[in-house]
């Protein structure tokens, strides 16, 4: 009890103090996260639209796929980046392993499924008829899916906060294609692990007190900004 | 309230984000003479990092050289493994059989030795076995038959490779219930065996290091068979074009140099009272009677 009291007062004195490496540390994890939750969002949002909306043979065998997806195992995802991403591998010439590019697009393939079938469970939501009734108003099919997006963008909200909170979180695959290198691909996750591996029980605490701050501020916007929509309307 | 709240978030984030900034300039001031090729890959042993010696080493060789070195801080088996695939440029290893394979299968050149401490067998303070004080193959023997709980590395490192070898040398086959493998680091392995109150093998420096979190104590020590020897090498060019091999080259140079030899050997000091590795730049195995 009393440790993790310590490590509480250890993460606030590392926050006050602006320790460099831990901000630099925390920055790259916000950086990473963001940016995979982002490309999981430009993928993910038009795919589950497209699942919600079309209809072709195939269509169950594709959204159980998608919601199969939701729980990939990270570390498979990172084994898999990494056989793609060796210097000696199919993609070895980008010279793109142990690198925060590396650790984007493993983390990006992770939110994907998550962002796409809960994006698709969304759109299902709302009533299937607005589509019809927004064409026959004269929209274009293009508008359509822009009005159907902001319809459901609870849900969508939703889905991106579920997405953003997943690769955060995430440790097996960051280490795997990142290598926990220091100011290169240090993320506080990794950092936690590696710090639990020293002995440095209590550092490993404030670590993670600070993932669980960055994680919560970053939920509490996305809240915010999924609630504070609807009221503007 | 809620609307507060926000803003304070909003104000701790910007201010995050201001000190990771306001670090970036004073980073590059540091390397002038970049190398053609700033990129070094670092396969090395879990030990380097778990006793804290890379965070003396590192820094000091990169403000000097302007290279970034990407340590890849896992067992020694794996970053072997490394080596052999050309998937690093320099491997930092201790456990010479394997490494002697390596190197003759012209997967890396230039072994060097660099530094030794030695491993030691910990556990519990009632030491049920009985094994303090003995050699170390009566310790082995004794903790096999009285049933103490030995917790093994498990994953192919210096370390178990070395544990791997003592139990052969006892002719021992360790078995299951009273031998249990970990699968994780030194550290980790460490407060396994304390918290399951039984027997490991571990490297001084990580113990040391971990000393402040355990119960268990040096149980035996002091043993030729015990030597930890490190040594560096480089990945061959010649197999693998894609390496980096004056930085795998300028590396080594700087472990054995006199600076690298010295910030070696004074490491531990000041925190343990005495030095975790001993630097044997120049020396070679036949010096430990190999």
């Amino acid at each position: 009890m009393d440790m993790i009291l310590q490590g509480m007062i250890q993460a606030f004195q590392l926050l006050v103090s602006g320790d460099i490496e831990i901000t630099e540390v925390a920055m790259l994890t916000l950086t990473v996260s963001g940016t995979a939750t982002a490309i999981s969002v430009l993928f993910g949002v038009p795919l589950g639209l497209w699942l919600a909306l079309k209809e072709f043979y195939g269509k169950q065998a594709c959204s159980s796929l998608v919601n199969f997806g939701m729980g990939l195992p990270p570390v498979v995802v990172g084994l898999i980046v990494s056989l793609f991403l060796w210097r000696y591998g199919p993609l070895g010439d980008f010279g793109l392993m142990y690198t925060p590019v590396a650790m984007i697009i493993a983390q990006a393939m992770i939110a994907a499924p998550i962002v796409t079938g809960l994006s698709f469970a969304a759109i299902l939501s709302i009533n299937p008829k607005l589509r019809w009734q927004l064409i026959s108003l004269g929209a274009t099919p293009w508008q359509a899916s822009w009005l159907l997006i902001r319809e459901a963008r609870l849900g969508l909200m939703a889905a991106v906060i579920a997405g953003f909170g997943r690769v955060i979180s995430e440790v097996g695959a960051s280490m795997m294609v990142g290598g926990n290198i220091k100011g290169q691909t240090r993320v506080l996750t990794t950092a936690t692990v590696m710090e639990v591996g020293k002995g440095n029980y209590d550092m490993a605490l404030a670590i993670s007190f600070i993932l669980l701050i960055a994680a919560y501020s970053i939920v509490v916007l996305l809240t915010h900004l999924q609630h504070g929509g609807k009221r503007g309307r | 309230m809620m609307r507060k709240f926000i803003i304070g978030c909003l104000v701790m984030m910007i201010a995050i984000a201001s000190f990771g900034c306001g670090n970036t300039p004073v980073k590059q001031e540091v390397s002038k003479q970049t190398p053609v090729n700033k990129d070094l890959i670092l396969a090395t042993t879990t030990s380097t990092q778990d006793s804290g010696l890379l965070d003396v080493l590192l820094p000091v060789f990169e403000k000097k050289t302007g290279y970034k070195v990407k340590t890849i801080a896992v067992g020694t088996g794996q970053a072997l493994a490394m080596g052999e695939k050309g998937e690093a440029d320099v491997l930092l290893v201790h456990a010479p059989d394997a490494e002697k394979k390596v190197v003759s299968s012209g997967a890396a050149i230039n072994r060097l030795l660099v530094m030794h401490n030695d491993f030691v067998i910990v556990g519990p303070a009632s030491d049920m076995a009985q094994i303090k004080g003995k050699t170390t193959m009566e310790a082995m023997t004794a903790i096999a038959q009285k049933g103490g709980i030995f917790v093994s590395r498990g994953d192919d490192s210096g370390t178990h490779k070395i544990e791997k070898n003592l139990w052969k040398l006892a002719s021992i086959k360790p078995t299951s219930p009273w031998y249990q493998e970990s699968g994780a680091g030194m550290g980790q392995t460490l407060k396994i065996a304390d918290e399951k109150q039984g027997y490991t093998i571990t490297d001084r420096a990580t113990y040391l290091a971990q000393k402040k979190n355990l119960s268990l104590q040096i149980l035996v020590e002091g043993d030729a068979k015990l030597l930890n020897i490190y040594h560096v090498m480089a990945v061959n060019p010649e197999k693998f074009s894609k390496v980096n091999h004056q930085g795998a080259k300028d590396f080594s140079d700087f472990l054995l140099s006199a600076e690298g030899q010295g910030l070696i050997a004074a490491f531990g000091k000041d925190k343990f009272g005495q030095s975790l590795f001993f630097a044997d730049g120049g020396k070679t195995e036949k010096d430990f009677g190999f």
